[in-house]
């Protein structure tokens, strides 16, 4: 691990933030849960099930271990691959497979690909697909948040925001602008870089001249922190000091240094571009076999064990997915709801056209 | 000759502008290892090196700004935007720099570059793999766009657009990218920018429309002729400079036009068609210019085919004029 100008205030140690065997093993699960479920959600894709899916695989660590560190009040602003983190904070995985359907058990009324999740319930606000666009986002609503502390001169602790974004996303001018905000206006915002080691064909050497995403922090006036983003507990450990600083008011980028083990998404071939090599040497570092040998070595996991959460997650992916899927389209009039709170003429007279209601008009 | 799809006849025209022309270069993300997520580029990157053929940062601001500094020393970008829904990003640098140029500096400098992309729905891509942003760029004095609907078209439109003098936005319709297939000379030729086709003729109605629509609407242009209607299909293929000549010969005609085109109805490019053959043609009209259009919604996921002009709702369009 590399600490770009440590910071005075970044408790690092490990010691503050150590975490209980229970909490451990709910973290293991979850990670095996995302694998699986994404293992499952491939296969879906094969078959012409569902359109389109990208997997987090290899980078369970960086979005189980960092969501972990965030309280239920506070935002995320995901990326492609960090969905999950709303099944740990709570959503039912049987609405967030409703989503992947597009069909009219999904809250986004199937507005969206599959894996662009969002709910209000548990403050994850929606990935458009534009990369990049999230962060100066997460920086203003970072900044309503220290408004809102001001104006209301509260003394609860106020929530903080999450960004989540690859590397490739440091290239785009989003990156830039949404970090000097929150270096110019001090925002209590956590920006975490999931360095995959590929933008789709690109590699991460191909992205930036930088030695690290981390110190691009430094330009921008706070700090940066690369770690491994396969080791869930060092993960979680810094994750957990960057979030403490952004409720003092302060921001800070992470890098997590991981990798993409699969393709980028179902539309993807990585054998067009990259060394199989490389996966297989990154695969030694699996995250979630990386959890499994630390709970084997204090002695609470065991092939037992493991053998019964398989089991519970297949059964919980399968009577979710019996829940989610076969379900209709959402009704042909929802295309014209939400463009705006209240429907223009215009938009009504062409869902009169939809419809079939009034063929006076073309 | 040799059958190609409209990737087949992209890559081989961008091929013989590279080997013809050594300051032509390719610009973009993923085109020289994976050769694009379309696979347009695919090839270029072993025939003509990472110096020609060039993975760049994932910017499109960076993309497009530089390439307008590269034109402006002389260097000939081809640039690929992944897709056109992603363009915004470098929309400023299209809008108020590249399509600028010439203008802003008396006509001393200009920026001759071609920047690619696919657009348009149908392949369940949702808002951002979808869109139809034409007009944005219509309406951009500056700028010339093209958008073919057959590899033969694609081919040599694209050498025309390469060697114009001035930017070219070049859209290509994803939705038709393996499905266009036909006829392609190896060899090189060109067709002018501004010069629309008649793609069926007949003389009761005419279809004006462009890109991945064209197939809709020959398909709906078939079914009318076995209601006994005689559909003329006008693909526009140059969006601007508009071939006017080709647009008001078959209204004046037919006396009755249907505007098809995926993009949003309000401020699309039917609006302007139609205010044209209004401004032009109106003593010859039978029928008020009539639109089939994607919906003023954002482009969805689910719905899209209820989304999209289909042949059904282009029949609605022809039996409205026809029986005006
Ligand atoms: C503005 C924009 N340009 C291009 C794309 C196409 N695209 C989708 S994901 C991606 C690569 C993203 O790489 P990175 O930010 O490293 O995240 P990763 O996918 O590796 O998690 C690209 C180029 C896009 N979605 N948005």
């Amino acid at each position: 691990m590399t600490i770009e100008a440590p910071p005075s205030d970044l408790d690092l140690s490990g010691e503050a933030y150590a975490l209980a065997s229970e909490e451990i093993l709910f973290l293991y699960e979850m990670m095996t849960l995302v694998r699986r479920l994404d293992e499952r959600m491939l296969g879906l894709q094969r078959q012409g099930r569902i359109g389109f899916y990208g997997a987090c695989t290899g980078q369970e660590a960086a979005v189980i271990g960092s969501a972990f560190a965030l309280k239920k009040k506070d935002w995320v602003f995901p990326g492609l691959r960090e969905g999950a983190a709303m099944l740990l904070r709570g959503f039912p995985l049987s609405l967030y497979l409703c989503q992947i359907f597009g069909n009219e058990g999904d809250l986004l009324k199937g507005r969206q690909m599959p894996c662009h999740y969002s709910d209000r319930s548990v403050n994850q606000v929606s990935w458009g697909s534009c990369v990049g666009t999230q962060i100066p986002q997460a920086a203003g609503a970072a900044w309503g948040m220290k408004f809102g502390k001001e104006l209301s001169h509260e003394s609860r602790e106020s929530p903080i925001v999450m960004c989540y974004f690859g590397e490739g996303a440091t290239s785009e001018a989003d990156f830039h602008v949404g970090a000097n905000f929150a270096g110019v206006f001090n925002l209590p915002v956590v920006f975490f870089c999931q360095n995959n080691q590929w933008s789709i064909s690109v590699s991460r050497d191909r992205q930036t001249a930088s030695p690290t995403i981390a110190q691009k922090a430094l330009a921008y006036g706070f700090p940066g922190v690369q770690m491994d983003g396969n080791d869930i507990f060092e993960v979680y450990r810094v994750t957990r000091a960057a979030v403490e600083r952004a409720r003092r008011g302060n921001p800070t980028l992470l890098e997590a240094l991981t990798y993409r083990m699969g393709a980028h998404t179902s539309s993807d071939d990585p054998r067009l571009y990259r060394d199989p090599q490389e996966a297989e040497e990154w695969a030694k570092r699996d995250p979630i076999s990386m959890c499994r040998k630390r709970l084997e070595s204090q002695g609470i996991w065991s092939q037992k064990e493991q053998d019964s959460l398989e089991t519970r997650i297949s059964d919980q992916i399968s009577r979710a997915l019996r829940k989610a899927e076969g379900r209709p389209s959402p009704p042909g009039k929802t295309l014209f709801q939400d463009v705006f709170a209240e429907m223009p003429w215009h938009l009504r007279e062409q869902m009169a056209l939809l419809e079939g209601t009034d063929n006076a008009c073309v | 000759m040799a059958e190609m799809n409209l990737i087949g006849a992209l890559n081989n025209a961008i091929r013989l502008e590279m080997r013809r022309n050594p300051s032509t270069v390719v610009m973009g993300e993923d085109i020289a290892k994976l050769g694009g997520v379309f696979r347009v580029t695919t090839g270029l990157l072993d025939e003509f090196g990472p110096e020609r053929v060039i993975d760049t940062p994932l910017s499109e601001g960076g993309i497009i700004g530089t390439a307008i500094g590269l034109a402006l020393y002389g260097v000939r970008p081809i640039v690929e935007i992944q897709f056109s829904d992603f363009i915004y990003p470098g929309y400023d640098q299209i809008v108020n720099e590249l399509a600028k140029y010439r203008y802003r500096s008396g006509g001393q400098y200009s920026c001759p570059l071609v920047i690619r992309t696919p657009s348009g729905g149908g392949i369940k891509g949702g808002h951002y793999h979808s869109q139809s942003p034409e007009s944005y760029f219509i309406h951009t004095p500056g700028l010339k766009v093209v958008m073919p609907s057959d590899p033969y078209d694609a081919k040599g439109l694209f050498l025309s657009s390469v060697r114009d003098a001035d930017p070219v936005i070049f859209f290509e319709p994803k939705r038709i990218y393996r499905a266009a297939k036909g006829d392609v000379p190896e060899e090189d030729y060109t067709i002018p920018l501004g010069e629309a086709k008649v793609r069926r003729a007949g003389d009761q109605v005419t279809l004006l429309t462009y890109g991945a629509m064209v197939v809709e609407s020959l398909e709906a242009a078939e079914q009318a002729n076995q209601q006994g209607i005689e559909v003329e299909v006008v693909d526009l293929r140059t969006l601007l400079p508009l071939d006017i000549e080709a647009v008001l010969s078959s209204v004046k005609k037919t006396g009755r036009a249907v505007i098809v085109h995926e993009a949003p109805k309000t401020c699309g490019f039917g609006a302007e068609l139609s205010a044209l053959i209004m401004e032009k043609a109106f003593p010859y009209l039978e029928a008020p210019v009539t639109r089939v259009t994607g919906f003023d919604t954002p482009f969805p996921y689910a719905l899209e085919h209820d989304y999209l002009p289909s042949p059904a709702r282009i029949l609605k369009g022809i039996d409205y004029v026809m029986h005006y």
